[in-house]
This record gives C-alpha cells, sequence and structure tokens, in this order.
C-alpha cells in the first residue's frame, strides 16, 4: 500500500509542477484576480460604510450572507459534537 | 476529566493571566474597524482563557466558576441575536444587512452601516465563543461512573 | 517550458500538498490521517494568500496618506475568503475527534487493520 501510494504521489506532485508555468508571475499588479471587483472595494469602502479596514468591510456588509452562512457551520458543528459523544442509560 | 496540575507557579500564573486575555480578546473585537480583527478572531480568544483555567485548575473548580450549560445557552443566545439583528432592515423596505434603511433621526447612512457592522461582529464573537467551548467541553466529560 | 524557477513558492506549497496527501494514504493510524488532512488545507490557504499579493503593496487598511489608490493596497478577497475556511477547517477537525473518540471507546484501538478485523467477529 505504501509503495503503490508513493507512486501516486509522485505522478500528482509532477503534473501540478508542470500546470505552474501557465500562472502569473507572484507580484505583478497587473494580475487579472485583481482586477474588476477587488478595485470596487478598496475605493468605494471608505465613503459607503466609515470602516478604514476594507476586509471587515466587505465580510459583515458587502457579502453578509457568507458571514451568516459560516456562522451556522460552525454552530451545527458544536451541536454535532453534542449529539455524538450523548450518554444514554441502554449503551455503554 | 482532568486533574489539577499540583504546582503552585502554574497556580499563580494561570490567575493572573485570565483576565487579561479575556481582555485582549474584547480589544480585538472592537477594534475590527482599524486594526487586523473582527468578530470570528475576538471569539476564538475569549474562548481560550476558558480552556486555559480548565486546563490548569482542574474540573471541580472550574465547573463551579462557569459552569458547560451556561457555555450552550451562550452560544445559541449569540446566534440567534445575529439573525435577528440582520433581518431588521428587511422589515424597513431594504436588503438583508443594509442598515441604511433604518429611519434612526440624526446618523447619516454612513454611520448607521458603521454601527450595524460593530453590532453584527459582537454577536459572531459571542456565537464563536459558545461553539467552541461547547466541543471542548464534550470531548473531556466524565465518562459516568 | 519557460523558467519555472520564477514560480519558486508555488513550488514549495505544492510539496506541502504532496506530505499532506502522503499523510492521508501511506499511514495506518487514524490520527495520523487527520494531521495529513490539517497539512492539506493549510497548503491551500498559503496558495490562495500567494496569488493576490502586489509588488509595493501595503496592509489593506485604508492610510489617509496614502490614499483610495487600489494599487498601493494587496487584494482584500483572498482574505475574506480563507477567514471562512480556517472556520470550516475548525469544525470539521473538532467533529472528526469527537468520531475518533467514539471509535475508540468500542474497539479500543485506532489502527485501521486492527479495526477491520475487530468488526468482523
Amino acid at each position: 500500500m505504501k509503495n503503490f501510494a508513493k507512486i501516486v504521489i509522485a505522478a500528482f506532485a509532477a503534473i501540478l509542477i508542470y500546470a505552474t508555468s501557465g500562472l502569473p508571475i507572484p507580484g505583478d499588479p497587473e494580475a487579472p484576480v485583481s482586477g474588476h471587483i477587488s478595485e470596487f472595494y478598496i475605493e468605494n469602502s471608505m465613503e459607503d460604510t466609515n470602516t478604514p479596514n476594507v476586509v471587515t468591510s466587505v465580510l459583515a456588509d458587502y457579502r453578509g450572507f457568507d458571514t451568516m452562512g459560516e456562522t451556522l457551520v460552525i454552530f451545527t458543528a458544536s451541536l454535532a459534537c453534542m449529539l455524538i459523544l450523548i450518554k444514554r442509560s441502554a449503551d455503554d | 476529566m482532568i486533574k489539577r496540575y499540583n504546582s503552585i507557579i502554574v497556580d499563580v500564573t494561570c490567575r493572573i493571566m485570565v483576565p487579561f486575555i479575556q481582555l485582549f480578546g474584547l480589544y480585538v473585537i472592537f477594534h475590527g474597524h482599524y486594526s487586523p480583527g473582527g468578530g470570528f478572531q475576538g471569539g476564538v480568544l475569549l474562548a481560550t482563557s476558558i480552556i486555559v483555567h480548565r486546563l490548569c485548575m482542574g474540573y471541580k473548580e472550574s465547573y463551579a466558576k462557569f459552569p458547560p450549560q451556561r457555555a450552550y445557552m451562550i452560544g445559541a443566545i449569540g446566534m440567534f441575536l445575529f439573525v435577528l439583528t440582520a433581518l431588521t432592515p428587511v422589515f424597513f423596505g431594504g436588503a438583508f444587512l443594509d442598515f441604511s434603511f433604518l429611519p434612526i433621526p440624526r446618523l447619516e447612512p454612513a454611520e448607521l452601516r458603521y454601527y450595524g457592522i460593530l453590532i453584527a461582529e459582537i454577536w459572531i464573537g459571542i456565537a464563536v465563543f459558545g461553539s467552541l467551548l461547547v466541543i471542548f467541553d464534550k470531548l473531556t466529560e466524565r465518562r459516568g461512573g | 517550458m519557460t523558467d519555472i524557477t520564477i514560480h519558486y513558492s508555488y513550488i514549495i506549497i505544492i510539496i506541502l500538498l504532496a506530505i499532506g496527501l502522503y499523510g492521508m494514504l501511506g499511514k495506518r493510524n487514524l490520527i495520523k490521517k487527520c494531521i495529513g488532512l490539517t497539512i492539506f488545507q493549510t497548503a491551500i490557504f498559503l496558495f490562495f494568500i500567494e496569488g493576490g499579493l502586489k509588488d509595493g503593496g501595503t496592509v489593506p487598511v485604508i492610510d489617509p496618506s496614502l490614499g483610495v489608490e487600489a494599487i498601493n493596497y494587496i487584494n482584500p478577497l483572498p482574505h475574506v475568503m480563507i477567514l471562512t475556511a480556517i472556520v470550516v477547517s475548525t469544525a470539521t477537525t473538532g467533529v472528526a475527534m469527537a468520531l475518533l473518540l467514539k471509535i475508540y471507546r468500542k474497539y479500543n484501538s485506532l489502527e485501521e487493520d486492527v479495526i477491520m478485523e475487530r468488526m468482523k467477529e
């Protein structure tokens, strides 16, 4: 099992290293990922909401639905832990 | 089930550190507007202070000061109040979490969104604190006999 | 193939991905598999943050002396997504530990071949 795992992982790493030749150079200011929408958030965060921190204003105001979903995930995880480790009188 | 650590250095250090960790956690929540931080990071710091107390003092003394039933209720109340605060602008005609539609007289729309973000982050911090403490308490519970 | 060594930071992240994947596939203890999962998730977070850097940019907190030009600040969107992903990873690890505790109490071992034998009885 261990030899088979090593061969599979070596092939996986080789394919990914070949694929990094298509990525843009790290640190390029003209990269397409920092294009349209993140410029809109940086320029309009101070006049819409009086907040200097752009990350907090995006997380709690422009994209508030995702924050509600995430809080729901951690609350459901705590409920799942409570139900898995419950004490019954008939079990161990 | 955690027994008490029998050393006086650990005892005194734990008693000094716990209120300062809680104060730092509250600082990280309230200064989320001006420096990196916010609701989630402050909630994890608040939960860490109670976990340090449980590890150093043993379960008898720590369960007397902060019982596990209180942690379940605090987590559920924080989650419920966050959803209630986020649904308030819908009743006044705006979108979900768009606080500029509330008809409070003397504040402009930008100031209203500022205070709305602050109140939402406080409820998120309390919900994360309750959930993480419930997970820790259930993993280290007494096996019942 | 163009010059690959200019992407040296991505190659280090791929080595971390391979280490995490070997931990999940090649080890027999169940807790070592959970540790491999955590290493894999951490490497993915690093990959996202690495892709959002800019030369000469600073922390995305708006400074009055630098104005609101978008070229002075690094991209804030990967940071927002990774905050959510870190919380989800913590929740997953918590539930995994609860399941491992229940398995240990029933079969009294944490190696996967010993558990498979005891399950057949």
